[in-house]
């Protein structure tokens, strides 16, 4: 279990624990399934290469911007919830790739108990995929 | 510079599609959680839908021949746009209710705004769809705007 977080005990600048993900053929292709979203580029590869001129196949955006919230909601655990998140894919991600999704602190406020969050998902190389910011409550 | 957005296209400013109702099961949330990843208990048992699970819920289930040749389906909220290059587009979306399986749930999509800006690059268009996603009891669940920029 994740310890309980409380307002009064976050800081601006603190970093919430970061999550690496190893997306495979399979795990894209059952999202994508999931979505019934039949673009080739997350799962027909010569397409993808030789017409669209991507080095290998996509990882589809919403994804990414699931994973900004899996990193949210673990650090959160029972200790408060997701009120609203805002981001953007900005660069493509392949299979193949280690990406790895986290946040910082950016602003508190005690009185109401929220805080803002900067997020992000990143390659091995430290470019950032997929930024966002997001506004979460604490219970206590 | 010379506008790129005519009346016409301007006139599908608050274009709306029909509501679109669904039911929310727990094998949906189990199969969304696995494929996401999940490692939250409640969801992956789908005792609770975990965030973004709306996406999957309303994405669009089209019958084949109206899939593009790369598959993919075409929005019929859009008007023909005089650019045609995706660039990154994002989203905003404040979470209202929680969701569980029983639900059923409303989504209605807006074609809210189309503007254009010149920038470094030429001239770009912009355009935000919002979906609203009610429960049965006409309460906000879920409020997503979808902002894209064509180039």
């Amino acid at each position: 279990m994740n310890s309980v977080l409380t307002i009064s005990e976050l800081a601006v600048g603190q970093a919430i624990p970061e999550r690496a993900h190893r997306p495979d053929n399979v795990q894209l292709m059952l999202y994508n399934a999931v979505l019934w979203n039949g673009h080739r580029i997350h799962f027909d590869e010569p397409y993808t290469t030789e017409v669209e001129g991507y080095p290998g196949l996509v990882i589809a955006g919403p994804l990414l911007g699931d994973w900004l919230h899996q990193a949210l909601e673990e650090w959160l655990g029972e200790s408060g919830e997701l009120l609203s998140i805002e981001y953007s894919n900005r660069l493509a991600t392949y299979i193949g790739e280690t990406l790895i999704a986290g946040g910082i602190v950016k602003s508190i406020d005690v009185a109401t108990r929220e805080a803002t969050l900067e997020v992000y998902v990143k390659n091995e190389a430290g470019d950032v995929a997929s930024p966002g910011t997001a506004r979460v409550r604490l219970t206590t | 510079m010379t506008k790129l957005l005519t009346q016409e296209t301007l006139s599908a400013i608050g274009r709306r599609t029909e509501p679109q109702r669904e039911l929310v099961t727990r094998r949906d949330i189990r199969k969304y959680a696995v494929a996401t990843g999940n490692r939250r208990q409640r969801y992956i048992d789908g005792d609770q839908a975990p965030p973004m699970f709306h996406v999957p819920l309303f994405w669009d289930v089209v019958s084949l021949d109206a899939l593009s040749p790369d598959g993919v389906s075409i929005d019929r909220l859009l008007p023909r746009f005089p650019l045609k290059k995706a660039m990154a587009g994002g989203l905003k979306i404040e979470y209202l209710k929680p969701i569980y399986p029983g639900d059923w749930l409303t989504a209605t999509r807006t074609l809210a705004d189309i503007y254009e800006k010149t920038g470094s690059s030429g001239q770009l268009i912009f355009y935000e769809v919002v979906m609203d996603i009610v429960d049965d009891d006409g309460e906000m669940v879920i409020r997503e705007k979808t902002t894209r920029i064509l180039r």
